[in-house]
């Protein structure tokens, strides 16, 4: 999926994590990570945002995301609708996802 | 219980509270412009969190709105026990559903039929259509109430003694008895109030309803207090069981107790008495299955 504007998902409370998107002019992926757990969990965190936006096809994009301690599968939603709503996309591949 | 399903927190750990059966909801706790971060955050904790065997269940919004159709292709890949519609008016609601959800689990390998659906009424409409409703798919285990947009489609308001529902609710009821499935009531939105959710929960257990919608954690030990049979309904229940398989195993087909027959609805309350015993975690001695 291409990303073609700037798009925001998630919030700030307990167990969520905001996920901001923005279209990268250097066709990258870039992630800047910010999270009370960073320490313990920072490497599992981008994991997870870069699986997710690989299996979205996702090659370039400017990621900001501020955590609050959100489970894996949280922080794959949050990506997820960042994505679509960057990509300016309502209908998903549900066929695809596995 | 519900369970907004845009709020990681409240999703990641509904089932620690002891609720029978959880509602994520994508429907009227989740604002228009998070349909779809609601719709992701659902599907993604029914793939991966361990719920520990509590039934889960999802309100989808319904397939006349933008978001029905999305969430019905997300969610029964998902595969959730029960898919719950709201706004229910007839039964052609229901088979449209039926039929997206069919085409869904076969793209999907899903067994076809594996999603159960609820349908809820909250409409003069649907409350006058209930059995139609209740009869329209043999995927629908249960007919449910919602009191607000019931109350105000009447042109009137919610009171403590619920007399506005009567009509509704014993319809409803009436309804799901007649077509062999469940009938859930509506929820009691002041938490606050202990003794007039307790009220109601006393009058929707007389009635006859299976169970009740809560919207707070704080609202399940009641729920669970008042549909556990007493000690003395149980042990009157026991002897009710005990004295049909003794005229049972005399060949006699009159049964009776203290001097008093008792005949067959008798017997078959006692053994809902004893199932719900069961259900709430208290050991019987003896169970009335082999009783016909």
């Amino acid at each position: 999926m291409k990303i073609k504007k700037a798009a925001i998902a998630g919030t700030f409370e307990s167990s969520d994590i905001t996920v901001s998107i923005q279209p990268n002019s250097e066709n990258e992926v870039s992630i800047r990570l910010k999270s009370s757990v960073e320490k313990q969990f920072g490497d599992q965190i981008k994991k997870v945002i870069l699986d997710t936006l690989k299996e979205l096809d996702v090659k370039s994009a400017s990621v900001g995301v501020n955590d609050k301690g959100a489970l894996d599968c949280v922080i794959k939603a949050r990506v997820e609708t960042a994505v679509m709503r960057a990509a300016e996309e309502t209908k998903f591949n549900w066929k695809v996802r596995n | 219980m519900y369970v907004p399903g845009n709020n990681p927190g409240m999703v990641k750990d509904a089932h620690i509270y002891g609720a029978d059966s959880l509602m994520f909801d994508l429907e009227d706790s989740v604002s228009l412009n998070e349909k779809d971060s609601a719709r992701f955050l659902v599907y993604n904790a029914l793939k991966s969190i361990d719920y520990e065997g509590t039934e889960r269940v999802v309100r989808i919004n319904g397939l006349d709105t933008p978001f029905g159709m999305e969430d019905l292709e997300a969610i029964v890949r998902a595969q959730p026990d029960i898919i719950r519609l709201p706004k229910t008016e007839c039964a052609q609601d229901v088979i449209d559903v039926e039929k997206e959800i069919e085409r869904i689990e076969s793209e999907a390998g899903i067994p076809v039929g594996k999603t159960k659906i609820m349908a809820a009424v909250e409409s003069a409409i649907g409350v006058m259509n209930a059995y139609e409703i209740a009869t329209a798919s043999e995927r629908l285990m249960g007919i449910a109430i919602g009191a607000e947009d019931y109350v105000t489609n009447l042109k009137t308001t919610r009171s403590l003694d619920g007399i506005e529902l009567l009509a509704g609710r014993s319809h409803v009821l009436l309804a799901a008895r007649a077509a062999g499935i469940y009938a859930f009531d509506t929820v009691f939105s002041d938490v606050n109030n202990e003794e007039g959710f307790i009220n109601e929960v006393k009058l929707i257990k007389q009635l006859g309803f299976d169970g009740k919608s809560v919207i707070n954690p704080r609202q399940i030990t009641p729920v669970h207090q008042i549909y556990t049979p007493s000690q003395k309904e149980i042990d009157k229940s026991v002897r009710v069981i005990r004295a049909a398989k003794d005229a049972k195993k005399k060949g006699s087909g009159v049964v009776s107790l203290d001097g008093k027959m008792v005949d067959k609805p008798i017997i078959e309350r006692a053994q809902r008495a004893l199932m719900l015993a069961e259900a709430s975690g208290i050991r019987v001695s003896e169970g009335g299955n082999d009783i016909d």
